[in-house]
């Protein structure tokens, strides 16, 4: 994982805090209500761990949400936060974004509310390039309606809505967030609250639209979707991590030893993608998560497959500087205002125009 | 031969020509030159929502009509006395306008068979003699105005093509002979227009020249007319469309409140100008943000409103559609939020570049739950500057989206306008909030300092907005329902019932805040009432004047606010026998007032895309005031006793 020195470039103009602070104070007085087991827990106890390390002043911090059950988390924050309306949230969260350079937003968003009736926002968020770190809850199932199928449910999912099988085909969000230009992209696991974390913080520093897909298990409408990725005895076959500048290794030890894990690797294929070889072999790519060309990362987000999770990177797929959208609108609009002061003058001369007559 | 000059108190002229002949263009000129002649105007351009029709065709025709006068006017006016037709399309399309009598200017360079039959004419009008022959029912004037062009700019070197684009200069300058125009702004506008360009510069000031000394030395024309300038109400003035005075009441509403301006917006007809005019303004700390999609826009805006700025949408009918989920959180989070529906003849995409009221029951109601929002509409294109600063100091004061429903013949059209003051607008102050505004005392019994977004003002019921950057007043708000103070989530039944009345309490509680209404009725003696609202003032006023002066008493009330209505509306209809409300819809307004203070109104109803025509108006007003009185004593008209009017005028 690259961690990066505070200060971060995406949380550049936002007021800090000398004083240390606490998890205790970025917890709000809500009672949490997701259901017992829920995924969102961990992320939410991550969340507000992992806040006060940014030393940032809490008051300048923005949670903007949509509708569903991740959607509650600006609640639990002790932040400024709005509960919006299904999928607008990045939309919500873009007028934020570029009215205050000195808050640092966020988006709590889920599978439905962000690839099903929020798709465009979402989209136009990561190609504009929007300075907000996107956290985008997948557990692959409507939870909040009581278990329909997702945008990221396998295909035959069966579910209330689809009694005899889904025959829709699901997005994969990393893959979608490559094509709409997204300049940072990462996956992370709502379990492994070490490698959010690291996520997190990376998403944190990065300036621009961050997209970080975090695998949420629903225990009550689609539990153990992740299984794969989460069980022991399957998981190190399963996660393939990226770290960016290291040979893209994973799978169990390369002998029967207790030695390094790593006896599969990712190499580039004939067909232009990647494919699984032999740990060892010489041509393991590394993993180059500033590449501008997202060609090689669109190839590792094609190995998480649309049903069963065999194989999923998790990591960081991309992270590359683009301009941004906030910073160039407010660029233009500091070059225009600069050195006026009289707006009232202004004014007058605006409505007063070149063409006027004089009735006395 | 000595010309004459013969004095007239008002002309109508509509200038008519194929969408790519720069009607619209000449049309602006003429009425610019009306402006600073010092004449009174009111203008209607009409064009087609393809950009370029085919040529030739009657859907391509594409018109502007001017009506100046040496007396306040307050409409385009009704039939034009003065036709100038460039093509056959342009002829056939607008000459059931035209009364028997009216001049008539043809450009007879188009009149080809080709073109005919584009037009739908089997014979050359233009040849045709008799009876029912355009030169025997109007005063014809069959000009090559083309051929004329072309000849008079050949030393230009342009292309045939190119040479005979300027020939819609060569009938401005005729016209601006033909009624005394002063030449220097048409002249010092191409100069600035295409200064880029020599070539064409020269050659569209050479055949407005040219036109002008055309008509100064040809015998067709003998008598040149004269418009003596309105005596108008002492102040500068300029001329300015309704768009452009929303544009510039939206910035002036940023200035008087101090708070920077957010746009955020999806290019729609007929509301796209305000977002281009306001992207020329970032000197004002304007932001403008072309969303992906109408529901991004207000999302954004409404983002950067709970950020602090002046959150602003423009859009039209469909816009509104898609924006009234969000309109639905603005209302529940309590944020300031301007929303401008730039109105066109609906349903669906319906007439995207005609004019309509008729989404009126859709800013009321339009909203999923109790969901109040202030409505407010402007009467003219000028007075769309002062709805959009009452709008934005409704929106902060209260804390609500504010609806400002503006229509397309407001947006187009254009008036002098009497420039304001900066100085006499109101302050607007945003009062955000900076302290805790709550002591709360825990079971032990110790005291904390809180801050609830939802206690209220007294006075206007408005909540506190603190915005994000405030120390200690962190907070979540959101599309869920809210404790009453605190603004935690409740599902309490008691609360929520309390909270739909108290956000209804708080709309109406407007209605304190605004003035008496102006009643116009000079005699004292009017039985008959005619109300209106937006677009319809200058026909309606027209109207009344006609029936004032046929020596008949008729009184007139014009409707800023229409959600709440003023205080003294309900004591004002009970004032009279008969109410007659003309709207460009069903009877919208006319539903309300009926719902709401039990007051049997006539409509007037008219949806054909087009304003109100005063003379038309006017007789509905005649045959209802007859009404009334035939009912004598009884003092109380029904809509099915004025049913002849109102049926004869909704089947439009």
């Amino acid at each position: 994982m690259t961690t990066q020195e505070l200060p971060f470039p995406g949380l550049a103009g936002v007021p800090t805090k000398d004083e240390p602070q606490n998890r205790k104070e970025y917890t709000a007085d809500q009672e949490v209500r997701w259901c017992p087991g829920c995924g969102d827990y961990a992320i939410l106890a991550a969340v507000q761990g992992f806040l006060p390390d940014l030393g940032l002043r809490r008051e300048n911090i923005v949670f903007v949400s949509g509708i569903g059950c991740s959607s509650r988390f600006p609640y639990y924050l002790d932040t400024y936060g709005m509960h919006s309306i299904h999928g607008r949230a990045p939309a919500i969260a873009t007028g934020i974004a570029t009215a205050r350079e000195d808050i640092n937003v966020w988006v709590v968003t889920g599978d439905g509310d962000a690839l099903s009736i929020g798709g465009n926002h979402l989209i136009h968020a990561m190609r504009r390039n929007v300075n907000m770190t996107i956290l985008l809850f997948n557990n692959r199932i409507y939870g909040l309606t009581k278990g329909q199928y997702s945008p990221t449910s396998e295909p035959g999912k069966i579910t209330k809505s689809t009694p005899v099988g889904s025959v829709d085909h699901p997005f994969n969000p990393v893959s979608l967030a490559l094509g709409a230009e997204a300049s940072f992209v990462a996956r992370t696991i709502d379990s492994d609250r070490k490698h959010l974390t690291a996520v997190l913080s990376a998403a944190a520093a990065h300036r621009g639209t961050s997209l970080v897909e975090i695998y949420q298990n629903c225990p009550i409408f689609n539990d153990g979707a992740f299984d794969a990725v989460k069980d022991s005895d399957t998981k190190t076959d399963a996660i393939i991590p990226l770290e960016h500048g290291q040979p893209i290794r994973f799978g169990g030890p390369i002998d029967d030893s207790e030695g390094a894990l790593g006896r599969l690797g990712i190499a580039r294929s004939s067909s232009g993608g990647v494919e699984v070889v032999a740990g060892n072999s010489p041509d393991v790519l590394i993993h180059d998560a500033h590449n501008p060309d997202p060609t090689t990362a669109f190839a590792l987000s094609r190995l998480t497959d649309a049903g069963v999770l065999h194989q999923a990177p998790i990591g960081i797929f991309r992270s590359v500087e683009r301009t941004t959208y906030d910073d160039g609108a407010r660029q233009q609009v500091a070059t225009a205002t600069a050195g006026q002061d009289d707006s009232s003058a202004a004014l007058a001369a605006l409505i007063n125009g070149k063409d006027t007559w004089t009735v006395l | 031969m000595a010309k004459q000059v013969q004095q007239l108190d008002r002309v109508i002229i509509r200038f008519a020509g194929d969408s790519g002949d720069g009607m619209q263009l000449t049309g602006d000129r003429f009425t610019q030159e009306s402006a600073a002649f010092g004449n009174d105007l009111a203008t209607f351009p009409n064009f087609p929502a393809e950009i370029r029709a085919p040529q030739g065709t009657l859907p391509g025709v594409s018109s502007f009509q001017v009506h100046f006068a040496d007396h306040d006017i307050l409409t385009a006016g009704d039939a034009p006395d003065v036709l100038v037709a460039m093509n056959p399309a342009a002829l056939k399309a607008n000459l059931h306008d035209m009364k028997p009598g009216t001049a008539i200017i043809v450009d007879s360079h188009d009149f080809s068979p080709r073109n005919l039959i584009k037009a739908g004419y089997e014979d050359n009008p233009l040849e045709a003699e008799g009876h029912g022959s355009l030169a025997e029912d109007y005063n014809l004037s069959v000009l090559d105005l083309t051929g004329m062009t072309v000849e008079a700019v050949k030393e230009f070197g342009l292309s045939r093509k190119d040479a005979a684009r300027a020939k819609n200069m060569f009938a401005l300058g005729l016209l601006s002979w033909m009624y005394g125009r002063p030449t220097e702004t048409t002249i010092d506008f191409l100069t600035a227009r295409f200064a880029k360009v020599p070539d064409i510069r020269d050659a569209n000031i050479t055949a407005f020249k040219a036109g002008w000394n055309f008509g100064e030395t040809t015998e067709a024309f003998v008598v040149s007319y004269e418009i003596k300038p309105a005596k108008m109400a002492p102040g500068t003035y300029r001329n300015i469309s309704g768009n452009l005075a929303l544009s510039y009441g939206l910035i002036a509403g940023g200035v008087q409140s101090g708070l920077p301006i957010f746009l955020g917006t999806y290019p729609i007809t007929p509301a796209s100008d305000v977002l281009h005019e306001l992207s020329k303004h970032k000197r004002f700390g304007i932001t403008t943000f072309q969303a992906e999609d109408e529901i991004a826009g207000i999302g954004a805006a409404l983002g950067a409103s709970f950020a602090g700025s002046l959150g602003i949408t423009t859009t039209s009918g469909p816009g509104i559609a898609l924006k009234s989920e969000t309109i639905g959180l603005a209302v529940m989070t309590e944020l300031p939020l301007l929303i401008i529906d730039v109105q066109r003849g609906g349903p669906s995409t319906g007439l995207p570049t005609k004019t309509e009221q008729a989404d009126l029951l859709q800013a009321m109601f339009g909203r999923n739950g109790e969901s109040p929002v202030p409505v407010i509409a402007p009467q003219s294109p000028g007075d769309c500057f002062d709805a959009a600063v009452e709008a934005t100091r409704i929106a902060i004061t209260y804390r609500t989206p504010v609806m400002l429903l503006s229509d397309g013949y407001l947006a187009n059209g254009s008036e002098p306008w009497s420039i304001p003051d900066v100085a006499s607008l109101p302050k607007i102050d945003p009062n955000f909030a900076t302290e805790t505004n709550k002591t709360v005392t825990a079971k032990d019994g110790t005291a904390s300092e809180e801050y609830w977004p939802y206690i209220r003002d007294e006075e206007t019921l408005a909540r506190p907005w603190a915005i994000p950057g405030t120390p200690g007043l962190e907070h979540r708000i959101g599309g869920l329902e809210k404790g009453d103070g605190h603004g935690n989530i409740s599902y309490d039944p008691a609360n929520h019932d309390f909270m739909v009345r108290i956000r209804q309490a708080k709309v109406d509680r407007i209605a304190d805040s605004l003035p008496p209404l102006e009643v116009d009725d000079p005699s004292g003696a009017a039985k008959v009432l005619v109300l209106g609202w937006g677009s319809t003032y200058g026909p309606i006023g027209a109207a009344a004047r006609r029936v004032r002066k046929a020596g008949m008493d008729v009184a007139q009330v014009h409707l800023r606010h229409l959600n709440p209505f003023p205080k003294d509306l309900g004591e004002i209809l009970k004032r009279y026998d008969a109410v007659m409300i003309p709207e460009m819809n069903l009877g919208q307004l006319s539903l309300l007032i009926r719902a709401k203070y039990l007051v049997d109104v006539v409509g007037y109803n008219q949806v054909n895309g087009m304003p109100l025509k005063a003379a038309e108006l006017a007789e509905a007003i005649t045959d209802l005031i007859a009404a009334t009185h035939s009912i004598g004593t009884t003092g109380d008209v029904h809509a099915h006793e004025a049913g002849t009017t109102s049926n004869k005028e909704t089947v439009k």
